[in-house]
């Protein structure tokens, strides 16, 4: 069984944006989009690094803020012609709050 | 006889009594109760009432010949008391009581009013049942009443557009950004509004009210957070209902919500059934009609001893508004995933949305065309696999085969007074005219309206124009759209932000035919924009639609630290200044401090936490935001002028301390330098910025289109001017002229490449008038975007910080 971690309130991401959670392993970027729809991927960009959590949303995806590296949020795919991955991290929305899986933040190292 | 008291003659008691009857004829004595003094009507039917498309009489459902052929006793205009469950009998106001082996409740809902100052005063009224109606009737028959409405859901729309044909000035008061934001989406929403407006009701989203003003116990106003009045004879509120559970309650049954019933619709206790808005089923509660018939069956099934259980399904919504097509069905927000097929057809105002999950239709907004409403809200209920229609799911169930979508429909659509050349006022109808008298090119639509003769940004519109109607005859030249959303450029969606008055970049979205439901990451700066440069007042900023320096007003750097750059006006600084940049630099831990060649101090490496403090302590010693990272105003270069230097004609610091004033905060296309320096020796190198001003003994010589980047370039020169009141209007004008032309991006030396010395001269040097406009529209902008970013962040740094920090529970 999943084990939830309670976050945040939804609104305290904004619309179409995203905010870090600090782990043990790393930081994760928490994205809410324009459906309010949230996922949580690696806050690193697989090119050089870059804050993904600082970059544009647009659907399901967001574009790094350093060189324009776009990212399916969903699946961490690197889209279009660069190819690379992030980790992504189940995350849901129960009556507004924000909850992160568990298991995952204690036993799954984000780089 | 078994018998049965209802409390409550709506539609859902209304139902249940018929199948009852059905199912066992005579088998049942009936006592009815209902507070108001009629028995059923289609309440869901009002909103023609109040419209005038129908009468009362044609929407009552049980009629007196009705209620006496079942054997109903009617006690309507009587309202119950109480319940005694131990004696099982209703006390009725007048102290009767009346026995019930089986008792209904169907006491419905009551509007919710919000409790403003003022809600008491006489003409504050719900709208929810007939009496409510009539009133609204009544008011409108006075000439020159005004309505306002406040709730822009369901109901307050169907109120206000019955108001509006009855004759009323209608406003309608919208506490969230788009109207039925329960059950449209953003781009609904948008081409729901348009339809209204057109109608002439006023609508304001995003608006709050204070309270309600009155006069002799009578209303008079609306005030709204802002302090403005929206004056008004009648205030109709229209924000929800909520559950009428009071005799529930009183009498000891479970009620939450609403009164708690099990799947075959008993409550708490076996003997007392509810049914319809009064009831929670799951934790649900109920406000659309399809739902609560579903509940009725299974009344009548209960109380005749058969089986039977209510299921909760899905819902669809349509507006009873005559011309307003919409239709909503299912989830279509929440939810991992999910996809969307969006299809827009702007000619017809039509907008399409299906959301997509597990190859089912989870939900399904549509506006303009919902003709395909029932199919898809079929294709939502029975959880349909429809991976092998999914390219033509959109188009709906007749569609077999298919061509792609016309890249020029939204030309298409526009009306023939569409203006299309901005420059010389030429609208598509003329241009229309000019191709029927033999134009069937871009010169010859040049040579005969002029359209596209001047700035030429139009010219993909006008060639557009001649596409569609000279059809396979004209062969459009390839260019360059915005992205892969929109096959427009940034010249014909900048013309139609104009042109057809888009203020929200929903209307953009639409109104242009966007492939997509939020753009992307090319897109949305631009658009953004456009919208804050050609509407400043109209359009509200979107910082998620801005790249991480402006949304964070610093420079992100390549570990993902920020640059920090307070401004220096004019270049000049103080020791103070310069003793807080130091501490700041300390206390933050600040690994590089470089001087800028904008002529002043960059702080680099601070961490993203930190930055709302560090602008704090920036901003104690009286320094703002130095916009390093902004495609607006970055600095005002300078020289010393005639203040030390002996060769300097004019105070050169003194006027760029005055342009960096009344410029900084300005957005433009992209980056905006300047510099000013005091004599031609030019010191300040003011001849390779965007905009250079030389001063020589009589006065300011300035230029525009320098570059000293990836190119080098140097200005040419737009006019001089002989004082320096002259030069900072000049400055502001070409600024603004450059604003609101050139593409996003592009620095003033492109888009002086693509429109023309020639042309910017014609706009704001030669034609004085035009000069002021241009003035007075780059003033209006400051009014709302002249100001300190860093300041106002500052007073929320729990924005910059973690969302939330888990190290210490991911080591447990």
């Amino acid at each position: 069984m999943t084990d939830w971690i309670d976050i945040a309130a939804l609104e305290d991401v904004p619309q179409r944006g995203a905010r870090v959670v600090k782990t043990r392993f790393g930081c994760l970027a928490v994205f809410r989009t324009a459906e309010d729809e949230v996922y949580a991927i690696e806050n690193s960009c697989p090119h050089k690094k870059g804050p993904l959590a600082e970059g544009i949303v647009h659907g399901k995806f967001v574009t790094c803020p350093l060189h324009n590296w776009v990212i399916s949020l969903e699946t961490g795919l690197v889209q279009g012609a660069d190819e690379g991955e992030v980790i992504t991290c189940p995350a849901r929305v129960e009556d507004g709050r924000i909850l992160l899986d568990s298991t995952f933040l204690t036993e799954r190292a984000v780089a | 006889m078994k018998k049965l008291v209802v409390i409550g003659a709506g539609m859902a008691t209304g139902r249940a009594l018929e199948h009852l009857f059905e199912t066992e004829p005579g088998a049942w004595d009936v006592t009815l109760f209902n507070a108001e003094p009629r028995g059923n009507y289609n309440r869901i039917m009002l909103s023609p009432v109040l419209s005038g498309e129908k009468t009362y009489e044609e929407i009552v459902t049980h009629d007196a010949d009705w209620y006496e052929a079942h054997g109903v006793t009617c006690r309507f205009g009587e309202k119950v008391a109480s319940v005694d469950r131990d004696r099982k009998v209703v006390i009725a106001e007048n102290g009767d009581e009346v026995a019930y082996d089986k008792l209904l409740f169907g006491t419905g809902s009551n509007p919710f009013i919000i409790p403003l100052p003022g809600h008491d005063l006489d003409g504050v009224i719900a709208y929810r049942d007939l009496e409510d109606t009539y009133r609204m009737m009544e008011t409108a028959g006075t000439p020159g009443a005004k309505a306002v409405v406040i709730g822009g859901g369901l109901l307050g729309l169907e109120a206000a557009a019955g108001l509006r044909m009855r004759g009323m000035e209608v406003c309608v008061v919208h506490l969230m950004g788009h109207l039925m934001d329960r059950q449209l989406d953003e781009a609904a929403g948008y081409l729901l509004r348009k339809a209204l407006t057109d109608r002439g009701i006023e609508i304001r989203c995003s608006t709050n009210s204070k309270q309600i003003l009155g006069e002799n116990g009578k209303v008079r106003a609306l005030e709204l957070d802002d302090g403005t009045e929206i004056p008004c004879d009648l205030l109709v509120m229209a924000v929800g209902i909520r559950p009428n559970v009071k005799l529930a309650q009183e009498c000891g049954l479970a009620v939450g919500r609403a009164i708690h019933v099990d799947d075959q619709m008993v409550t708490s206790d076996p003997d007392v059934l509810a049914v319809g808005e009064c009831v929670e089923h799951n934790g649900a509660i109920f406000g659309l009609v399809a739902p609560l018939y579903d509940q009725a069956k299974v009344v009548a099934k209960t109380l005749t001893g058969e089986h039977d259980s209510f299921v909760q399904r899905e819902v669809s919504t349509k507006l009873k508004v005559t011309g307003c097509d919409l239709f909503s069905a299912g989830d279509f927000a929440d939810g991992e995933g999910r996809e969307d097929i969006v299809f827009r057809d702007p000619a017809r105002g039509v907008y399409k949305r299906i959301v997509i999950e597990d190859n089912k239709v989870v939900g399904a907004v549509m506006y303009g065309d919902t003709s395909d409403g029932n199919w898809f809200f079929g294709l939502i209920k029975d959880g349909t696999d429809i991976a092998d229609m999914r390219e033509n799911l959109i188009f709906g169930p007749a569609f077999q085969g298919g061509t792609p979508l016309d890249p020029l429909a939204a030309v298409a659509a526009l009306p023939r007074d569409a203006e299309i050349c901005g420059c010389n006022g030429v609208c598509k109808g003329q241009i229309e005219d000019a191709i029927a008298a033999g134009a069937t090119d871009l010169g010859g639509i040049r040579a005969t309206t002029k359209a596209s003769a001047s700035c030429g940004t139009c010219t993909g519109l006008v060639e557009q124009v001649l596409a569609v109607t000279l059809g396979d005859d004209f062969v459009m030249p390839a260019s360059q759209s915005i992205c892969a959303c929109t096959d427009m450029t940034h010249e014909d969606v900048r013309r139609m932000i104009k042109s057809q008055k888009l203020t929200s970049m929903a209307a953009v979205f639409q109104e242009c035919g966007w492939k997509t439901s939020c753009g992307c990451h090319v897109c949305r700066p631009a658009l953004n924009f456009y919208l804050l440069a050609d509407w400043p007042l109209e359009y509200q900023d979107d910082p998620q639609s801005r790249f991480i320096n402006e949304r964070k007003h610093a420079n992100i750097q390549k570990d993902g630290t920020f640059s920090v750059v307070p401004r220096m006006w004019g270049g000049i600084t103080t020791p103070q200044e310069l003793r807080a940049i130091a501490d700041a630099a300390e206390k933050y831990s600040v690994p590089t401090v470089k001087v800028t060649g904008g002529q002043r101090i960059d702080l680099l490496g601070v961490k993203g936490e930190d930055l709302p403090s560090i602008w704090y302590d920036l901003n104690q010693a009286g320094m703002v935001s130095g916009y390093a990272y902004s495609k607006g105003l970055r600095t005002v270069k300078t020289c010393v002028g005639t203040d030390h230097c002996r060769f300097g004609t004019q105070d050169s610091t003194g006027l760029g301390i005055k342009l960096e004033k009344t410029l900084h905060g300005s957005w433009t296309p992209h980056k905006l330098k300047l510099a000013v320096s005091g004599c031609p020796r030019n010191c300040a190198e003011a001849t390779c910025k965007d905009i250079g001003v030389v001063c020589v003994d009589s006065g300011y010589q300035i230029s525009i289109g320098g570059a000293a980047g990836m190119d080098v370039r140097e200005t040419t020169l737009l006019a001089q001017v002989a004082t320096e009141e002259e030069a900072i209007d000049l400055i502001k004008a070409v600024t603004q002229c450059y604003r609101e032309h050139a593409k996003y991006l592009d620095r003033i030396y492109k888009w002086m490449d693509k429109v023309g010395l020639d042309w910017i001269q014609d706009q704001v040097v030669n034609d004085l008038e035009s000069r002021q406009a241009h003035v007075y529209r780059f003033e209006l902008s400051q009014s709302i975007y002249r100001k300190d970013p860093w300041a106002e962040h500052a007073k929320k740094p729990e924005k910059y910080q973690p969302l939330a920090d888990l190290t210490l529970e991911a080591a447990e």
